[in-house]
């Protein structure tokens, strides 16, 4: 990384002088740097909005970039050490389905673990490619999916030699990293790319002492969430790509789905957080740690509750832990994650992450401070002192291993009807059902409906998660595939 | 040349003084830590611009917040003050011989600095040898005690900034668990006049009704905080402050006070019907 380039943010440079340029705009957005909408510039603040504008020469153009957006990209890259680097505004579910469009086609087989985020199943939907799954190992105790072994990978391999590529979680959303650098070894030999989902990893390219990024480990493409944990704007990220692949190809799959009006608020803002964390990431992410590790410190010191971290590691299913995770099993106090996470929303007005059968997870990132930490770590021993209660009749597990009756695409797209849940045991899904967050699917379509997994969504549902997926806002019915 | 104070009381309200000199100004990790000296109040200190003590009214403030539930119950030994770096409530509480430990937990260590150099009148008694000083977040500090304190006085800033923490219901539930069974917690309760505070004294109420089957509010007159009118939460476990009072008790320790008296005992309860009808009021 060229530290001298990285001080330059030329995105957000050329919106400064543009500001200096008091253009006259008769072109879109329609609200002309707000003055046409009174109330929202009140809302946002002059300053947003005079930068809310439309691609023009002198801010050059998201869908063919050549002066500053590629300028962007190019440090941006260096920044993460990646060939090359494309910046996104379509959330980092765009990112994901750009990587596997990229390499594979209708019918071509990829491999990927079953706990990926649902965007990467929709990718499948849209490019027809044919998921392979990796039974990722579950830790029984904690009841969450953990990462592939390298036995999984290399069976799934020999077995599936013609697949197109190879799709890993870098980290999970637990914080829960595969041996990265030996599954892109392996792939690589046998002619497959490695796609890495890094939604929860983008420190991984900054701090000191973390798991091995996706980049420095090989891996060919990878969908970076800026947004999460690096400071931009909600829906930006970056899709960074190794040499293996062509820049001009990619831009193409990219540009099939994405805006034509791209936000130069979220562009602006990928590129002043690249530039922070270029230049200070090291320091900001040796706080997150430390911060992170503080509160599990404390949170352990309580009783009851278990914030697990790097003492999950195996060497293998569970490589590496990302430690600015703040994740937590409650299942211990008698409480479902989820429960917990109402009640700190409800009756203490903190926010966290997500909240699933047996576990919570606070998200630590550059924006955290001590104070805040504390009212976190005060509130659970206040929880558990007021709510604790006998955990017999607790669901323990979290991951269903699917049966994959038909291709994702073809599922999709095949005749359905509705059924009430309870009626559609045996039958295969149409449509997803998922708890939002982490967004990981209970049910994909062309999966097989069972009576194990209607019993996990409706408890899910009596705990209190947010499910999502059906056609039916209630999820009460289900559309299944009529064969 | 004029150099004056000002302090935004509200969007459209100011409350200004006149100042001699600006003795300290300083920036610790929390706050803006600002000394003034002025013919009309004497020494006084704010915190990111909002008043914190005066030497001319302070006793007012550290009478009420101190001697209210120590007359309610003379049996108190063992006291836990959350804030108050200026010292006064510490050094109220020491004129009690049967007190036998203060605990004082200051976020700022800065704030004691500042006012043991310039504010000697609070920051007197804060060597006496029951006292201990932690420089630590209250909210931390109470988490990990049970069973513990007669009395919990927190002397906070108000509940944005660092203060926060300490209008929160983890807050009054950690304080409920840290005090004996028949403990008591006063806090500042802020303002009703005027309607930001008055909100954050709501809040607050709410809060600590959740969990103390006593709850009453009782006011004081200070000049120079929003509005004058400002008000103090007392909530226990068992004792009532207003029947379970020995007057006469308290009267033969022979304190010598300013403001407190055992007549002001009773009658500070009494509260002015709005301020009757917003404690009532529930708010989300």
């Amino acid at each position: 990384m060229d530290v001298l380039k990285q001080n330059k943010a030329p995105i957000y440079e050329a919106l400064q002088k543009y500001k200096t340029m008091r253009v006259v705009p008769f072109d879109v957005p329609g609200h002309k740097q707000g003055r046409g909408n009174p109330e929202l510039r009140e809302f946002l603040g002059d300053n947003c909005l005079s930068v809310d504008v439309n691609s023009m020469k002198p801010l050059d153009n998201l869908g063919h970039p050549v002066s500053v957006i590629k300028e962007a990209e190019e440090l941006a890259a260096d920044a993460f050490g990646a060939h090359h680097a494309f910046l996104m505004v379509n959330g980092t579910t765009s990112a994901v389905q750009a990587m596997i469009m990229s390499v594979c086609k209708r019918g071509d087989k990829i491999i990927m673990p079953r706990n990926v985020h649902k965007s990467a199943i929709n990718a499948l939907i849209i490019s027809g490619a044919i998921p392979v799954y990796v039974n990722p190992g579950v830790n029984r105790e904690l009841g969450i999916p953990l990462g592939m072994s390298m036995n999984e990978v290399k069976k799934v391999i020999d077995a599936n030699p013609d697949a197109k590529a190879i799709f890993v979680n870098n980290p999970t959303y637990y914080g829960i990293c595969s041996d990265l650098r030996k599954i892109a070894e392996l792939a690589h030999r046998h002619n497959m790319f490695v796609l890495a989902d890094e939604a929860h990893g983008t420190h991984f390219y900054f701090g000191d002492d973390m798991p091995v990024s996706a980049m420095a480990a090989g891996a060919d493409m990878a969908a970076v969430s800026m947004h999460k944990t690096g400071g931009s704007l909600s829906q930006s990220s970056f899709l960074l790509i190794s040499s293996c692949l062509s820049i001009g190809h990619v831009r193409q799959i990219i540009n099939l789905t994405q805006t034509t009006s791209g936000s130069y608020l979220l562009l602006s803002s990928l590129d002043i957080s690249r530039r922070n964390l270029a230049l200070d990431g090291e320091n900001i992410f040796a706080k997150v740690t430390s911060l992170a590790e503080y509160g599990r410190e404390e949170i352990n010191k309580i009783g009851g509750y278990y914030a697990f971290s790097k003492e999950l590691s195996n060497g293998d299913s569970v490589y590496d832990f990302d430690r600015t995770k703040l994740s937590v099993h409650t299942r211990d106090i008698g409480l479902a994650g989820v429960e917990v996470y109402d009640i700190l929303r409800d009756d203490y007005g903190i926010q966290i992450e997500f909240g699933d059968i047996g576990n919570i997870l606070a998200i630590i990132s550059v924006g955290d401070r001590a104070l805040a930490l504390e009212r976190l770590v005060s509130s659970l021993s206040e929880i558990k002192r007021l709510y604790m209660r006998d955990k017999t009749g607790m669901f323990d597990h979290e991951y269903i291993n699917p049966e994959v009756v038909i291709p994702p695409q073809k599922a999709f797209y095949s005749n359905q009807h509705s059924v009430p849940i309870r009626a559609g045991a045996g039958f295969v899904s149409g449509e997803f059902v998922m708890a939002y967050p982490p967004g990981i699917p209970i049910l994909a379509p062309g999966e097989r409906i069972t009576a194990e997994i209607i019993d996990y969504i409706s408890y899910s549902k009596a705990k209190g998660s947010f499910l999502t997926g059906t056609e039916d806002m209630m999820i009460e019915n289900i559309r299944i595939v009529e064969e | 040349m004029e150099l004056w104070y000002t302090e935004q009381h509200t969007d459209n309200v100011r409350f200004s003084i006149k100042v001699d000199k600006h003795l300290f100004s300083g920036q610790s990790e929390f706050q803006r830590i600002d000394v003034f000296q002025a013919k009309e109040f004497g020494t006084f200190f704010t915190l990111d611009g909002l008043m914190m003590v005066t030497e001319k009214d302070e006793f007012i403030y550290h009478d009420m917040i101190v001697h209210v539930p120590m007359a309610t119950n003379l049996q108190i030994k063992n006291v836990l003050v959350i804030g108050g770096g200026d010292g006064g409530t510490v050094r109220e509480l020491t004129r009690y011989n049967t007190v036998e430990n203060i605990d004082m937990v200051e976020i700022d260590k800065l704030v004691v600095d500042v006012c043991r150099e310039f504010l000697a009148l609070t920051a007197c008694k804060l060597d006496d040898p029951r006292v201990h000083l932690y420089y630590e977040d209250g909210l931390r500090f109470v988490r990990s005690k049970e069973n513990l304190y007669d009395l919990i006085i927190v002397d906070s800033t108000d509940p944005f900034g660092p203060g926060e923490g300490l209008f929160t219901k983890e807050f009054y539930g950690n304080c409920f668990k840290a005090l004996k069974e028949d403990g008591i917690l006063v806090n500042q309760h802020e303002s009703p006049y005027y309607v930001g505070y008055a909100k954050s004294m709501q809040r607050a109420h709410q809060r600590i009704r959740e969990f103390f089957p006593v709850c009453r509010v009782y006011q004081a007159h200070i000049p120079t905080y929003p509005s004058g009118h400002w008000l103090f939460g007392f909530a226990s476990k068992t004792l009532d402050p207003l029947t379970n009072v020995d007057a006469e008790a308290w009267n033969e320790l022979g304190i010598n006070t300013q403001y407190y008296n055992t007549e002001i005992h009773q009658g500070c309860f009494a509260l002015p019907n709005y301020v009757k009808q917003l404690l009532a009021a529930s708010i989300d």
